[in-house]
């Protein structure tokens, strides 16, 4: 059975004047598979994902996120992705409890699912005894989960995160992934940038941009043949080297 | 409409967790309309003065007396000589000397002609000046005393009379102004802080990417703000007609009225700034600089329009305080209804559109 595609970019570009940031893009993501885009600094992954959930108006190019055209159709992708940026993103504030109805409330679900949804989130997380606290007393790994579950709560058919794990230490980056596993396990598409190559082994496919082209697309397994290298880490210094 | 309601009880948990835009918000606003009421004022009250009386006759004495009996002076010294005055002001106590020539009752009954000097200490000369037209004032009238019933062949008696403030009390020249200065303050400087806050902590990027629409991100921001000042703008004039005494002779609700409409001028300054600054000292800066300054020294609130070299008196207009203190100042004192002020209320209404625009074009910009 083929899956779907709920990411499609064609020759996706955004330009800065004569720099372009992003150059023609083009690729696909099936429903449920943990997407990886990679890249160094300064390659364009930020730039192209802001395209996608339509915070950025394309160049030129066309795609469509969750069957929603980038361009025409913003507000229908806004309702259907969710989404955690490398800042960490919560209220610091606001109690556990205050962030997990605000956000809530902000993608309309009701009062009776936020409350049921703030319950369950609280219990898997284990955060009981300290859902009355305010978020900024939270150990930084604790609050990415937290946002990551948040990004979640109104059960988004794509999420996007924008570096998700940047500064947590390497056990809650595992735990972090598990949960990825988990969202993923239940339909949900995810679309993740990292520069942690070893992440990029957890990846279904990862595609490796370079000064804003595509230059690699494929299972970490399928790349590693194709260099013929052991690992992400040198699949993407060889890439690196190549174009320079 | 749910999810508006529970974005703005977020941002009323922002502020009511943050002690120093709680003090920003509610204790400067009473300690500056304090400050201006009691201890920054134009008046002159129980000023200290020396005497040197080269003649010690009836009527020096009687003038003497005359000055040291009015509320706004106290003799502090008595000099015998001239070399002393100099030590006396330098003493920094006293503001002016009165200086009585000598045979001063004889001088006047025989030549019809005697003099005083007033000699006033002008490192400060809006003192000086007031001192000097307090006592002139004061001479005259023992003269007009003592002239009762001669007939003089010609005279003109100016007949004066103070309108609007018959007392002359500076607090009434401030209460408008510093209600001017708090409202903009909160208003622009707290919601363009509080914008810039979440572009810092990222917070907006996740808005953004929320069913949200930009618009309703940015009201859901200032609804707040509009509600407390409207707070601030009530208790400033509450506190200046009970504790200052300040009258409101015009409606209370045309002043409400116009308040609003203030508020909401400065609201859209706030927006404005925060989307040409990415961080909240550059907002503090911008609205501190750009907001604060020309607030108080082109508003005409402290120095008087009229009397500024006409560049400045062009540039005032473009500064909606201008505005809304000669609104207030009309309706408060004046009585004047909206016949008197649907000028001003046009311009700052088309200050107002004419920010929301601006800030929707830059706001586009940062999208594209």
């Amino acid at each position: 059975m083929k899956k779907e595609n709920v990411i499609v970019a064609e020759e996706l570009t955004k330009a800065f004047g004569d720099f372009k940031a992003v150059n023609a893009i083009s690729f696909e993501v099936k429903k449920g598979e943990i997407f990886g885009f990679l890249g160094a600094n300064g390659a364009g992954k930020t730039t192209a994902m802001k395209m996608l959930i339509g915070i950025s108006k394309p160049s030129s190019g066309q795609a469509t996120v969750a069957g929603f055209d980038v361009y025409t159709q913003t507000e229908s992708i806004k309702k259907n992705i969710g989404y955690m940026s490398q800042k960490f993103a919560l209220y610091d504030d606001l109690t556990v409890k205050e962030n997990i109805t605000f956000f809530g409330g902000i993608y309309g679900l009701s009062r009776a699912k936020i409350k049921e949804k703030r319950e369950q989130l609280v219990s898997e997380l284990g955060l009981e005894n300290i859902s009355n606290k305010l978020v900024g007393s939270l150990p930084l790994g604790w609050k990415q989960k937290l946002s990551f579950s948040v990004s979640l709560l109104h059960e988004p058919k794509i999420v996007f995160l924008d570096e998700p794990t940047g500064g947590v230490d390497p056990i809650t980056r595992r735990q972090f992934w598990e949960m990825i596993y988990k969202a993923a396990d239940q339909g949900t598409t995810i679309f993740v940038t990292t520069h942690y190559m070893d992440e990029a082994e957890y990846c279904d496919r990862v595609s490796i941009m370079v000064e804003g082209k595509i230059e690699a697309l494929d299972t970490p397994k399928k790349l590693k043949e194709q260099f013929k290298v052991d690992s992400m880490n040198d699949v993407f210094l060889k890439l690196a080297r190549n174009i320079e | 409409m749910k999810r508006f309601i529970g974005f703005i009880k977020k941002e009323f948990y922002h502020i009511f967790r943050d002690r120093r835009s709680l003090f920003i918000l509610f204790g400067m606003p009473i300690a500056q309309i304090l400050l201006f009421g009691f201890a920054i004022t134009n008046e002159i009250n129980n000023v200290d003065i020396a005497v040197l009386d080269h003649s010690k006759d009836a009527t020096t004495e009687s003038i003497i007396n005359k000055i040291s009996t009015s509320k706004y002076f106290t003799i502090n010294e008595l000099i015998a000589r001239e070399a002393d005055i100099e030590t006396a002001f330098k003493k920094g106590k006293i503001k002016a000397v009165l200086n009585f020539e000598k045979d001063f009752s004889r001088n006047l009954i025989k030549e019809q002609h005697a003099t005083i000097q007033i000699i006033t200490d002008a490192t400060d000369p809006n003192t000086a000046n007031s001192i000097t037209n307090y006592i002139n004032a004061i001479l005259q009238n023992y003269q007009q005393d003592k002239n009762k019933g001669i007939v003089v062949e010609y005279q003109i008696v100016p007949q004066t009379r103070m309108v609007y403030n018959p007392e002359l009390k500076s607090v009434f020249m401030f209460v408008p102004g510093v209600m001017t200065i708090i409202l903009m303050l909160v208003s622009a400087m707290m919601t363009s802080i509080s914008i810039t806050r979440e572009k810092e902590l990222g917070t907006m990027e996740i808005l953004l990417v929320s069913p949200l629409k930009p618009f309703q991100v940015i009201i859901g921001k200032v609804v707040p703000y509009i509600f407390l000042s409207v707070i601030n703008a009530a208790v400033i004039v509450l506190l200046s007609i009970f504790i200052f005494k300040m009258p409101v002779q015009g409606s209370l609700f045309l002043l409400g009225l116009e308040s609003v409409l203030f508020i909401i001028t400065s609201l859209a300054l706030g927006i404005l700034i925060s989307t040409i600054s990415e961080t909240q000292q550059a907002a503090m800066m911008i609205s501190l600089m750009g907001l604060m300054l020309p607030v108080i020294l082109l508003s005409g609130f402290i120095f008087p329009i009229s009397s500024m070299p006409v560049p400045l008196q062009i540039i005032s207009n473009i500064i909606p305080a201008k505005w809304f203190i000669i609104i207030i100042k009309g309706i408060m004192l004046k009585g004047v209804g909206m016949a008197y002020v649907w000028k001003e209320t046009l311009i700052l209404i088309g200050m107002t559109i004419f920010f929301i625009g601006l800030s929707v074009k830059k706001y586009k910009i940062r999208l594209e």
